[in-house]
């Protein structure tokens, strides 16, 4: 055990990159009730977006806003194509329909990576090395949980204060009933895929910044891993998320500072949400819902 | 009524038929050629399949677990059935133990299992691990009973890949130089009568509860069925077969590892029983057999460079196969059987005039 | 009057800050048929689903044939939140899931028709005679206990019989019409031989011809297979017109009890359901 500043810097970094990933999940589960399994796998594919845009040497300021409007496009037509059909649909269709839109994504990249793993772009300025209290490391990470409470302030406020916030909430309190008094269901549901999507592709950024090369799977487990903190900090809840998103992280690497049991960093997680699931169902921050007979 | 009894005996004896066929097959057929292979594989999938389809068809439990129990049981199979003391050097060649009088062995294990014993090993151990995983587990309500199945599976998968255990399990490296079945019959057979024990266990009362919890938990309560007690049975029954499954897929592969048993093998399989139609055990069967020849062998040209240029290359069969795959969920949700089952009856009855049939989703 | 069957005492059901059912004590004794009436709100259901295990009370006592068979006192949270009345009454906490209530002999049906919806009316009913099976499941697999399904198929042909349902038997339980299926819900419990039936609102959306026939069918279930009745319901003529006794609840507590006649003519009744100036 040699738990060092690298460790627990890594682990906030982590956290942060996997809490805007937990966003878009929480999000989603507190209006369709669905586990958006395909969520991981559009972190990925903004990834991708980022290696084939950079590869045609456009100015840093062109090719981030094309990742973002990218992500959000495919998180908007994967919900419109594979969800929104199935909307009075068995819950399992739902959830399998996730699960064929998440196979079809990585399949797609692998076929268009050819499954090499592709290099990704140093970004300028923040794939920069920077040294703080003696430790090396990459100006990302300190930058990630700025960059991650900074937004979620904003999320925040966009669900408290305008209208269209309002309506997601209602929306994820009563589904129906919200549907009686004139809210848009599906623009309501379209918005909260955009501000899934486009919170993955920051993430993404982030992310693939400190982890130099994107893979067809690359995101499956982050995504499953912030499908975790979004249950552990109570499924529905934004802050929740963004609470469990980092206490994963950094206990995933403090577990990987010890050689000894680092294959069970990825396996720490899924214990967690068992213990979680078990103990307190509803997570740090959720609400408790009544079955209705 | 007689008529139906008739149907059941033709269904019989085309079954009957079929495996004469297969070991008509194994003596014209060299176990390397595709077919074989094809015929191998689709037969250990059909048995994970339909055990997957056990519990989510028919007792709606949403688990995606199979991979996890699949492992134990591939690695249960090999771990007990490596034969000799120099194979197991050859294979636990990183764990090594030195006995009381100084001879060096591999692994922990030193003695090999007859081969029906092990599969059969293979599916109780499986079994035992998941009625240890149920007692928590199958509390959860659909989506949580999913991610975390999910999440035992992951789980065991670390485990068997971790140092700790490598006089088990040989940490992250193949075990090895099991016996496997060369010929098409046995996985077969073994496979078919694991179909026959699932189909009759359906169709008995148990069956009838199982079906009654997927269709409404609260009112199958109120009728006296026993939740906890019965989705254990399901649970542990179809991981059981889950692991004479993986067993099965240890034979096939002659080799085996931690590493392919991953959230991905899940999502195939249910895939798979998905486009047989969940809740019919013929529908996954023939899915099965229609996926693996479609993967490895009628969709192969698919992947090759030029055959459509510029756009068939290593990659693209699978690209077009998750395309089918989501046509599939979106359009036909009801897959090749629905809830229904392939039968001489069914299919007589398909000919004459009477066709009600239902449409599909609204 | 006859032997006590159902005794409910002092039963309480608080769900977080909302007492929905308060201090309920309520009797139903061996071959009655007993209405539970209320103007408003999913109490009376909530009273069912305690009676029947689906809900632990947050205090209070049921008891069946002379046993206690549920009992709780606030514990947890609801040492602190608990607003209901007698606290520290009750000091044991006996739970059963709604299958071990079934199987003493109570069943239900439910408001919103809760019928097996892949299954045939047929099966629907064979589904209730799981419970007493003797076989295990090694027997029932292999087909060991044919003797005992025979049996059972029997009885459910019986039962349909007796109901009126042996024409429609291989039909999709959810393809009948609506008054059928309310029937079919009935059988299907009284597949399971219960003592006690508890009927949660029966003529639910039904005609006042199909209401007729289902006055007619219960008295009948009740003289046919000697069960005791225990039913919610809003259509006042058809529970005037079959009950023994009712219960009035007005906001979780109980207001009346009585014939139907003193019912009627309950003032606090009539109030509760017409007078209230605040309530439509």
């Amino acid at each position: 055990m040699n738990i060092t500043l690298d460790h627990i810097l890594a682990g906030i970094s982590a956290g942060g990159q996997y809490a805007l990933i937990a966003i878009g999940y929480t999000m989603v589960y507190g209006i369709l009730r669905l586990i958006n399994f395909a969520h991981g796998d559009v972190f990925m594919v903004a990834g991708l977006i980022m290696v084939y845009i950079s590869a045609s040497s456009l100015p840093i300021y062109v090719s981030i806003p094309i990742v973002l409007l990218g992500t959000v496009l495919l998180g908007f037509l994967i919900e419109r194509a594979a969800y929104k059909p199935l909307r009075s649909a068995p819950r399992m269709s739902v959830m399998i329909s996730a699960i064929g839109v998440s196979y079809l994504l990585q399949n797609l990249a692998l076929y268009i990576t050819g499954g090499l793993p592709k290099p990704y772009p140093a970004i300028p300025w923040i794939s920069d090395s920077i040294t703080i209290f003696g430790a090396t490391t990459k100006r990302v990470t300190v930058i990630t949980p700025v960059v991650v409470i900074g937004l979620v302030v904003v999320l925040v406020l966009l669900i408290q204060k305008t209208k269209i916030g309002m309506a997601m909430r209602a929306v994820s309190k009563d589904f129906e009933t919200s549907q009686l008094m004139g809210i848009k269901i599906n623009s309501v549901i379209s918005v909260t895929f955009i501000i899934g999507s486009f919170l993955a592709a920051v993430g993404s950024l982030l992310y693939f910044s400190s982890y130099q090369s994107v893979i067809p799977t690359s995101g499956a487990l982050p995504g499953l891993k912030a499908f975790v903190a979004a249950v552990f900090g109570g499924i529905g809840s934004i802050p929740g998320a963004v609470v469990g998103a980092f206490i994963i992280g950094i206990c995933e690497n403090l577990i990987k500072a010890s050689t000894e049991m680092s294959i069970f960093s990825d396996a720490f997680t899924f214990a967690l949400l068992i213990v979680v699931l078990l103990v307190k169902p509803t997570g740090l921050f959720g609400e408790k819902v009544i079955d209705k007979v | 009524m007689n008529k139906k009894r008739v149907c059941t005996l033709v269904d019989v004896l085309v079954i009957v038929l079929l495996f004469a066929l297969i070991a008509f097959a194994d003596t014209k057929l060299n176990s390397f050629d595709i077919l074989a292979k094809i015929l191998q594989k689709g037969a250990v999938f059909a048995l994970i399949a339909v055990s997957m389809n056990l519990l989510n068809g028919f007792t709606g439990l949403f688990s995606l677990g199979q991979a996890g129990f699949m492992l134990l049981g591939a690695y249960t199979y090999a771990i007990f059935t490596i034969p000799t003391t120099e194979d197991r050097l050859a294979v636990y060649k990183y764990y090594t133990m030195t006995m009381a009088d100084g001879t060096e062995t591999g692994g922990l294990v030193q003695f090999a299992l007859p081969v029906a014993a092990a599969i059969l090993l293979a599916g109780l151990v499986a079994a035992v691990f998941a009625f240890f995983i149920g007692l928590p587990v199958l509390r959860l309500k659909s989506d949580y009973l999913a991610i975390a199945t999910l999440g035992f599976a992951e789980i065991l998968r670390a485990i068997c890949q971790w140092k700790g255990l490598g006089v088990l399990t040989n940490g992250s490296n193949q075990l090895r130089k099991y016996p496997y079945f060369k010929s098409i019959l046995p996985y077969f057979l073994i496979s078919g009568v694991c179909i026959a024990i699932i189909a009759l266990l359906i169709r008995s009362t148990y069956g009838r509860a199982f079906k009654a919890i997927r269709d409404d938990e609260v009112a199958a309560e109120a009728m006296g069925i026993n939740l906890t007690k019965h989705k254990m049975i399901a649970f542990v029954t179809s991981s059981f077969f889950a692991g004479v499954g993986g067993a099965l897929f240890a034979m096939y592969q002659n080799t085996i590892q931690a590493k392919p048993f991953t959230t991905t093998l899940t999502y195939e399989i249910l895939l798979i029983v998905v486009i047989g139609g969940i809740g019919s055990i013929s529908g996954s069967v023939i899915a099965s057999f229609l996926y693996i020849a479609c993967s490895e062998w009628w969709l192969r040209f698919l992947d090759a460079d030029g055959v459509i240029p510029g756009v068939t290359r290593n990659g693209f069969r699978l690209v077009v196969f998750s395309a089918v795959i989501m046509i599939i969920v979106l359009f036909f949700r009801r897959g090749i059987m629905g809830d229904k089952e392939l039968s001489t009856y069914r299919l007589l009855g398909g000919l004459t005039p009477k066709k009600k049939k239902e449409v599909s989703g609204k | 009057m006859s032997k006590n069957l159902l005794h409910v005492e002092n039963v309480t059901m608080q769900f977080g800050g909302v007492v929905a059912v308060n201090n309920l004590t309520l009797d139903v004794c061996e071959g009655e048929i007993v209405s539970l009436i209320g103007p408003n709100g999913a109490v009376k259901t909530t009273a069912f689903n305690v009676v029947t295990g689906v809900y632990e009370p947050t205090n209070g006592l049921v008891s069946f044939d002379g046993k206690t068979i549920i009992e709780s006192f606030p514990r947890g949270k609801m040492k602190k939140a608990y607003a209901g009345e007698n606290r520290g009454m009750y000091t044991h906490r006996i739970v059963r899931t709604p299958d071990k209530i079934t199987k003493l002999g109570i069943a239900r049906t439910f408001q919103n028709i809760r019928l097996f919806k892949s299954m045939t009316v047929f099966e629907n009913v064979l589904v209730a005679m799981h419970m007493r099976k003797k076989s295990n499941l090694f027997t029932a697999t292999f087909m060991l206990n044919y003797k005992e399904e025979r049996a059972m198929r029997a009885e459910v042909e019986h039962l349909l019989s007796e109901v009126g349902l042996l024409d429609v038997r291989d039909e999709l339980a959810t393809s009948l019409p609506y008054g059928m299926q309310r029937r079919l819900e009935i059988a299907r419990a009284l597949a399971t031989k219960p003592t006690l039936l508890l009927l949660d609102e029966p003529a639910a959306g039904m005609n006042p011809q199909e209401t007729d026939e289902l006055t007619a069918f219960i008295r009948y279930i009740r003289d046919k297979f000697g069960v005791t009745i225990f039913m919610i319901e809003h259509h006042m003529n058809l529970v005037m017109d079959i009950s023994d006794r009712i219960y009035v609840i007005d906001f979780g507590k109980l207001i009346a009890h009585g014939t139907p006649e003193e019912i009627q003519n309950n003032e606090v009744v009539i109030k509760a359901y017409l007078g209230g100036s605040d309530d439509v």
